[in-house]
């Protein structure tokens, strides 16, 4: 896609909280790789805020184990609409390693609906970009669903 | 009197980056007590293992923890090799001494940059994150991989030190030697950074020792312990590593979290020390005790018994007990005792007598696996609830530190 084309999609800045459902930190590492300064996200207006109700992304880690399947649902209530879930590692998309466990529930998307899938045991944090840009078209989608809805509405 | 409350902290907050359930009791803004509930993240990985053969289980025990993960498979990989005794090559015990120490080197500054973070330094936070990139350099080159590395197997490593990752090693400690003291001056330099950890989250060379503490946690306590100077383990017989306590350096263990500051930061240079010699020790031949993997289960599958073997983790003693019966394939048992679960015992003693302010601080001080907090419920006695959110208190962390600037 044209550069053009990301700026003119970009109206605001994208506020990323996480949840760690489970992971073993490898992913929640490489996000904190991709807040520091080699990769910095902060310069694309991206930054991680600590609670779910300023932001617009919801980063989830890990396989989704039974204690905090509910925590995770509650959670993403939180996160105000038009929001985008971002599945974070390989766990979080088919339990990977973590197969055959008694104590799960995941993957993460028989709980909330998953719209980025970032694969990588754990990813790189280029890849987490990559993800959060591919949120940002999404999120895009669904505001100008939301504001025609509203208009059509009235 | 002041007015009694009852804090519930988790499992999702600021503190840690797994999720655990804390309870504070408070009378005003001191904690009086604390009561810790872990088991959020429970996956049943000992449990899974049973229905995999060793090769599997190691990429099974690389991912219980991703920050110290070839610590777990160092521990797994010499539990299994100790029940089926298999001899390891010179060469592939100083390639997996090389990567313990590379990994204590990102374990520890990932540790000092979110302890900045904590009490509000950013700038330090992003001066230790910067630092840290080019330890993963350095594994990336080894390995491939910035996390789970895979680098350990049963008889050896699967991977070499081809002369240019021995050239990035030796850039790193360059680096390293040249950029690390100005952040360590930066921090423990600063009044307000002082003011902060000094005297918080006490825990007392008795303390430490009664409550099982290990790793840096009880040596900042003043507890003489290391398991590379006391059982010595791959190369680490051919170097002499002494326990990094805060009294040899400054007369006087305090216990607090400016202690487990310093330790850390003084093992920090321990293993840029111990990396140049095995970069210097290393000896050439095979990295591998039996290439062919499937040779390596027909003889594991062969081997009865019970293996155990215990190393020093970044956090503290990483155990690992294995049992192995003859004629079947797969693990039949497998027992992890990691270092936080021992260290977490010791939280309601660092918690008493702290402001609420320092419990995130505390929480971070015994390197758990920190990240998110995402809100607390405050209930009083009455039954009222109110919520107070992970910025809240990351702002109540940080207003105490402008507070002190002020003075």
């Amino acid at each position: 896609m044209k550069l053009e084309k990301y700026l003119e999609i970009l109206p605001k800045s994208l506020w990323v909280t996480t949840c760690n459902s489970g992971s073993c930190n490898g992913c929640d590492i490489e996000i904190v790789a991709t807040i520091s300064p080699r990769y910095d996200i902060e310069r694309l207006g991206m930054k991680l805020v600590g609670t779910p109700r300023h932001a617009d992304v919801l980063v989830v880690t890990g396989p989704v184990t039974k204690y905090m399947t509910e925590r995770l649902r509650r959670i993403y209530e939180q996160v105000p609409d038009p929001k985008v879930v971002i599945a974070v590692g390989n766990c979080g998309a088919s339990g990977d390693v973590f197969y055959k466990s008694y104590n799960l529930d995941g993957p993460i998307d028989r709980i909330i609906p998953v719209d980025v899938y970032v694969h990588g045991c754990p990813p790189r944090p280029e890849a987490i970009i990559e993800g959060v840009a591919k949120a940002v078209l999404k999120l895009e989608r669904l505001r100008k669903d939301l504001v025609k809805a509203s208009v059509e509405g009235a | 009197m002041e007015k009694k409350y009852k804090i519930p902290i988790g499992p999702v907050h600021v503190g840690l980056k797994e999720p655990i359930t804390a309870w504070l009791d408070l009378e005003g803004e001191k904690i009086v007590g604390a009561t810790v509930r872990p088991g959020a993240i429970h996956r049943g990985i000992e449990y899974m293992a049973r229905d995999r053969n060793p090769i599997q289980v190691i990429y099974l025990s690389e991912r219980i923890c991703g920050i110290c993960s070839f610590s777990h498979i160092m521990a797994f990989v010499r539990a299994v090799e100790d029940a089926a005794t298999i001899p390891v090559p010179p060469r592939a015990q100083y390639i997996r001494t090389l990567v313990l120490e590379l990994e204590r080197l990102h374990s520890h500054m990932l540790w000092a940059g979110v302890a900045c973070y904590t009490i509000g330094f950013d700038s330090a936070f992003h001066l230790g994150m910067v630092l840290r990139e080019k330890v993963m350099d350095v594994l990336e080159a080894l390995s491939g991989n910035r996390v789970n590395y895979g680098v350990g197997t049963v008889g050896g490593v699967r991977w070499d030190i081809t002369p240019a990752v021995a050239k990035s090693v030796k850039d790193m400690l360059r680096y390293y030697r040249r950029e690390f003291s100005p952040f360590y001056d930066v921090v423990t330099g600063d009044p307000i950074a002082l003011a902060r950890m000094r005297n918080v989250g006490v825990l007392t060379y008795e303390e430490a020792v009664r409550h099982t503490a290990v790793g840096p946690t009880a040596r900042a306590s003043g507890v003489r312990c290391d398991l590379r100077k006391t059982s010595p383990y791959e190369a680490y017989g051919d170097f002499s590593v002494e326990a990094i306590v805060p009294q040899d350096f400054y007369g006087k263990a305090y216990g607090d979290v400016f202690d487990r500051f310093l330790v850390r930061v003084h093992e920090v240079y321990q293993s840029l020390e111990i990396i140049d010699h095995v970069m210097e020790g290393l000896p050439e031949g095979e990295i591998l005790w039996e290439k062919n993997l499937n040779k390596v289960l027909a003889y594991t599958k062969k081997a009865e018994g019970t293996g155990i073997a215990s190393i020093e983790a970044p956090r503290g003693d990483d155990t690992h007990v294995v049992h192995l019966a003859a004629g079947d394939e797969n693990v039949t048992w497998w027992k992890v005792r990691a270092p936080t679960y021992a260290n977490a015992v010791s939280w309601p003693l660092m918690f008493r007598n702290n402001e609420l302010a320092d419990a995130p601080l505390i929480i971070n001080s015994i390197d758990p696996c920190i990240s998110c907090m995402e809100r607390m419920l405050i209930t009083d006695a009455s039954g009222e609830k109110s919520v107070v959110t992970r910025t809240e208190l990351l702002d109540k962390c940080r207003e105490k530190t402008r507070r002190l600037m002020g003075k």
